[in-house]
């Protein structure tokens, strides 16, 4: 919303600086968003006429168009617009003028080798409106102000408020000057509006239809009659100027006058291209019509429509069409001031894709009772400027506005503020906001104005007071410091270890988006279900993600273009496998990619390969407090890793909870995605299937036992077929006997030489230790002789003599 | 002059000489060999006459242990001279590299809720969470925002289904209703997490983070929130004094509501939090409003409090100096190791926040 000072004074009586003004504004929940200064630069702003235009030498959308600026002056000026013609009145800024949209300053320039003296200005580069499609153009009415400034010296500051939603009063100049007239900030200035004391026959019959969801319950309307239009008065188009408007004829000026003003939207139509009288109805679906904006609208059934007998004239509330707008010759005028609900509203325009200042308005709730204040303001003013007859006032109602009431009990104020303020007060203020205030025994009656849709409780006007008094009234209360409930459970607490771990592991933490590129999710989809986001940022971003390798791989590429060769990231966050609330899962997820080491004086070359990724995931659970020694590990991984260089880990033998997949990515994803890379590993590790360890650290540290007896280390080495696991041989060996085998490590692969065809050799170091006593050689005979049995049995193995 | 002098001198003179091991070893076997010279001497202890055998015995000694001491520290000498010479040999350019190593870091969002969690953790409150996906109920019916209510267009939603039952939370709010169908009041949670608007500009990204507070007992009014707001500003800015503006504003599912700006001025083009006349806005609070808590099965005329939001990835921008909103979410290598936090840097009361 914006104001300027000059405006507000209309309704508000005060010799504060504008510096106080704006600052109590913010105060009381007027925030002020920003301040334009308008005075001196604007006057630069001169309406110009275009006399010629030629086509640019050197660029075939670029015209060079001779522009009279004034008193015979003609300056050469290159422009891109399409609508620049000769005889086109616009608006011309000159080297060194700031342009208000962009803030930069024009300077003499060279375009394309032909040198251009200003800028010919689009309404939006102005600030007038959004239109930036084509220079400003001018009715002819301004010739005569060729080589004046367009715009008033006005002084005036813009004051551009941001007016929360709640607050439809103070999108009018007066609900602002009315809430800083409460706080003390000056007075409200009575506005008596004289009624209109007209006998002249409202002639055009306006019927509401009474029908389901009837979006209008209120249309009070007036006839003007003999009107001549004609461009607004020298106050009025200084008036809208002022705030950054741009005027276009008496009648629609004094229409959106009385909108900014006292937040009333008004329409005017051409009363003589009405057929016979106003039905105010629901739309039926499929019909037609052609808006203001000159944009074709088909409607859906129910919507709130204004029409005649021959059809829709507008969408109440919303838009007017071209069909019974007001022009320079309209010569009668049907004016309307009506009350739209604002769910009809905000509807209809919802499905329209349409947003208008009306509409802005009526949905967030117009006064219901300023249908006659609207209609007698705005005749009035069209009567003075443009002559012509009013009629009576006519209202049709399908409903009667009640008054709302509430009891409040002063004592809640102090319950919610945490201070206290006189009952006195209190009155003072709710009548200055335009209450009307009754004392009962314990609470105040009060009438809450028409005008504020927005309260409904006590609490609102708890709201209302605090607002009013000032924030800076509440009394800090220092925080105590006690805590009944641990900050984390144990869920939290484990997943900033792990990614506490994860890091300290040589990854970066990235922190990417939920959502993915279709494409990319379904190198990582698997069997999982796509989930679209109906309205997307953009079409690249048009997934939830099922893995986070989709973002993850996509970054690690950008880095790998931007010269980086050997990368390390990871992120914990959500993987979404459904589009419910719930359905899915935190998973942590890392990627590695080039060398572990690169050729030095010291250390070998290095690709990063899956058994980094194993360390890492093994390690991170180790640290996490997860027994590695219950681990299961397979190599059934899904269709995006490497099918022979990948693996599944279990927490423990019941496979029933997979805690993480790691691996080479398939190499056909990087084909497809043109990735450059030594190697590419990764690991998901899958949060919500980690049990959380039963034993608590401290259960863990209360149980320390130890050998002191003598230990020996066994080597042994087996031939076995190819596909027999590592895995498989050291579950054997260390299930021959808990008690005594204390590790079994395996220290050699070996294949070729000396080793039957589809076989290899596996060489394992075993360490045995009693905890009760030293063995001897007769003992250590017996189990080394149980482990090579036992593993032969079960695995198919044969010793190697 | 006797033998046992003469010995002695010849011997010393021996040994002041430059020696190898080898002639070091002749001298100790010339000396304490089988036939040595000193173990002779030993040998006619008994032959000596008793009123001089004492004194006799005990010269042969001193002179004994002095010629031992000698070659022992003659020996030692050559051995250590030895060792020298072959680590002189060993020496290496310590000017090399040492071996790569890698270095992972924590993102700043990350380091940032964590240390928001700490903060909040003094004063009681605990981490609560809440789906990513949400639906309409809870992220906006629940908390006091109808349909066709106005405020729904501050929130450009992103939506699972076409009757926009389903979205992708724009707020941490949900978490409030969440939490109090759960439990039974009291309340006094913090939910940090990931938020979503389908806004995408240089100072709006399509995801974001924000951090929810929630406390709700019997007779919690807006001075305990103004105190717990600027208790955690000042401690997440880890400055003595702020200054802070709490202003009327509007959300639907707080009464009375505020919008809180802190003060900051900038000095040599860095931003200093806490001081000067300019003021930015940093989160939205408020009185949980009644409608909310009756939605949620709370008596609001037994209980009431306070909600806020933060703006997580705001606060560290402020905090670490970070200009640009996009580059949290664009991975580059060299931005996150440089903004990010060291794994054991983990924020912690007595440690402090940060380094």
């Amino acid at each position: 919303m914006i104001i300027t000072l000059d405006w507000l004074k209309d309704h508000l009586k005060t010799n504060l600086k504008e510096k106080n003004l704006l600052e109590q504004l913010t105060n009381i929940g007027l925030e002020v968003e920003s301040v334009e200064s308008l005075s001196g630069d604007n006057e630069l702003f001169k309406v110009a006429e275009i006399i010629k235009t030629e086509k640019h030498p050197n660029a075939d959308r670029l015209k060079v168009c001779d522009v009279n600026i004034g008193e015979n002056e003609i300056k050469k000026v290159v422009c891109g617009a399409e609508n620049a013609k000769e005889g086109l009145l616009t608006i011309y800024a000159p080297p060194g003028a700031i342009i208000p949209k962009t803030k930069t300053k024009l300077v003499v320039a060279k375009i394309r080798g032909v040198t251009s003296y200003g800028m010919l200005c689009s309404e939006s580069e102005l600030n007038l409106s959004d239109e930036s499609d084509g220079i400003t153009e001018l009715t002819k009415e301004f010739r005569k102000n060729i080589g004046k400034s367009y715009f008033s010296k006005s002084k005036s500051n813009l004051i551009d408020l941001s007016i929360t939603p709640n607050r439809p009063d103070c999108l009018g100049v007066r609900g602002i000057a009315r809430d800083l007239a409460a706080s003390g900030f000056g007075k409200l200035v009575d506005l008596e509006e004289k009624k209109i004391h007209s006998k002249n026959r409202h002639t055009l019959k306006v019927k509401i239809n009474k029908e389901k969801g009837q979006g209008c319950t209120a249309f009070g309307s007036c006839l003007i009659t003999n009107v001549k239009n004609s461009e607004s008065p020298k106050w009025l188009k200084d008036k809208l100027i002022s705030i950054g408007q741009k005027p276009i004829s008496a009648i629609v000026d004094i229409t959106n006058y009385v909108m900014l003003d006292i937040n009333r939207p008004l329409h005017a139509y051409d009363a003589d291209k009405i057929e016979k009288g106003i039905i105010v109805r629901n739309s039926k679906s499929g019909e037609e019509f052609t808006a203001l904006d000159n944009k074709n609208y088909k409607l859906d059934s129910g919507m709130c429509v204004i029409s005649d007998n021959k059809g829709v004239l507008g969408l109440g509330g919303i838009i007017g069409g071209t069909r019974s707008g007001t022009e320079f010759n309209t010569k009668n005028i049907l004016l309307e001031s009506a009350y739209f609900e604002p769910g009809s509203i905000r509807n209809t325009a919802k499905k329209l894709n349409l947003d208008t200042d009306a509409k802005f308005r009526f949905e967030r709730g117009i006064d219901p009772l300023s249908i006659e204040d609207g209609l007698n303001k705005a005749a009035k003013l069209i009567k003075e400027i443009c002559g012509g007859e009013i009629s009576k006032i006519d209202i049709q109602k399908i409903e009667t506005y009640k008054t709302k009431k509430i009891k409040f009990d002063p004592n809640i104020f102090e319950k919610i503020s945490g201070f206290k303020i006189p009952l006195k007060e209190m009155t003072k203020i709710l009548e200055d906001l335009g209450f009307e205030v009754k004392k009962g025994k314990k609470r105040l009656e009060l009438t809450v104005p028409s005008w504020r849709p927005d309260i409904s409780q006590e609490v609102d006007i708890v709201e209302e007071l605090v607002r009013i008094t000032g924030y800076e009234k509440i009394k800090y209360i220092e925080p105590i410091k006690q805590r009944k409930k641990s900050t984390l459970n144990k869920y939290q607490k484990l997943f900033h270890f792990l990614q506490r771990s994860v890091a300290s592991k040589g990854y970066l933490e990235a922190i990417t988006w939920s959502f993915t590129d279709k494409r990319y999710n379904d190198y990582f989809r698997d069997i999982k279900k796509e989930i679209k986001i109906i309205n997307p940022i953009s079409s690249e971003l048009g997934v939830l993600r099922n893995s986070i390798f989709s973002n993850l791989i996509f970054y690690i590429n950008k880095n790998l273009d931007r010269g980086f060769k050997d990368l390390s990231i990871f992120e914990i966050g959500p993987i979404f496998n459904g589009s419910n609330p719930g359905e899915q899962n935190t998973v942590i997820c890392g990627l590695s990619a080039g060398k572990k080491s690169r050729l030095s004086w010291i250390e070998k070359d290095r690709n990063v390969d899956v058994f980094d990724v194993k360390r890492d995931v093994v390690q991170t659970l180790v640290e996490a407090g997860y027994n590695s020694e219950k681990f299961f590990i397979d190599n059934e991984t899904p269709n995006y890793y490497h099918p022979g260089k990948s693996g599944r880990l279990f927490l423990n033998n019941g496979k029933n909870r997979m805690a993480a997949y790691f691996g080479e990515i398939h190499p056909n994803i990087l084909k497809q995605i043109d990735m450059k890379t030594e190697s590419l590993v990764g690991f998901e590790i899958f949060m919500d299937n980690l049990k959380l360890p039963e034993k608590s650290l401290r259960d863990l540290k209360l149980k320390f036992s130890f050998s002191d007896y003598q230990k020996s280390e066994r080597d042994f080495a087996f031939i076995v077929n190819k596909d027999v696991n590592a895995q498989d041989l050291v579950d054997s060996i260390s299930s021959v006997d808990k008690s005594l085998i204390n590790n079994v490590k395996v220290f050699d692969i070996y294949e070729g030489d000396n080793i039957p065809k589809n076989h290899k050799s596996i060489a394992i170091s075993v360490t045995i230790q009693s905890s009760e006593r030293t063995l001897n050689e007769h003992d250590l005979e017996k189990i080394n002789n149980l482990i090579i049995k036992t593993v032969e049995n079960k695995t198919g193995a044969k010793i190697r003599s | 002059m006797s033998d046992l002098k003469k010995i002695k001198d010849e011997f010393l003179s021996k040994l002041s000489g430059k020696l190898d091991i080898s002639e070091i070893n002749q001298i100790k076997s010339d000396l304490f060999g089988k036939s040595g010279l000193i173990s002779t001497q030993f040998k006619k202890i008994g032959t000596i006459a008793e009123s001089e055998r004492k004194k006799f015995a005990s010269d042969l000694n001193i002179i004994k242990d002095e010629l031992q001491d000698l070659i022992n520290s003659k020996t030692n000498e050559l051995k250590s001279a030895e060792i020298n010479e072959k680590l002189e040999k060993e020496k290496i350019d310590i000017t090399l590299p040492e071996r790569s190593f890698v270095r992972g870091k924590i993102h700043p969002v990350s380091q940032t809720i964590d240390e928001i969690s700490s903060i909040f953790s003094e004063i009681g409150f605990s981490v609560e969470e809440g789906p990513d996906v949400e639906n309409e109920y809870n992220n906006f019916t629940a908390l006091n925002t109808p349909e066709n209510h106005p405020a729904r267009d501050m929130h450009d939603t992103f939506y699972l289904d076409e009757k926009k039952q389903k979205l992708l939370r724009t707020h941490t709010s949900p978490v409030q209703i969440r939490t109090m169908l759960k439990d039974k009041p009291p309340f006094k949670i913090i939910a940090p997490g990931r938020t979503y608007r389908s806004d995408s500009d240089q100072t709006h990204s399509p995801m974001f983070h924000q951090v929810e507070g929630l406390h709700i007992d019997k007779n919690i009014n807006m001075g305990h929130l103004k105190g717990c707001l600027n208790y955690f500003i000042k401690e997440f800015f880890e400055v003595d004094k702020i200054k802070m503006r709490f202003r009327p504003s509007h959300f639907p599912f707080t009464e009375p509501s505020a919008e809180v700006d802190i003060g900051y001025e900038m000095k040599d083009g860095k931003i200093i939090i806490g001081e000067g006349n300019q003021w930015l806005e940093i989160l939205g609070c408020g009185m949980v409003h009644p409608n909310v808590l009756k939605n949620v099965k709370v008596d609001p005329s037994k209980f009431q409090g306070y909600a806020f939001g933060i703006g997580i990835d705001r606060l560290a921008m402020l905090k670490y100096g970070i200009n640009d909103l996009r580059a949290f979410f664009d991975c580059d290598y060299r931005w996150l190791n440089h903004f990010g936090f060291d794994p054991l840097d983990v924020p912690t009361n007595y440690r402090g926040l940060s380094r």
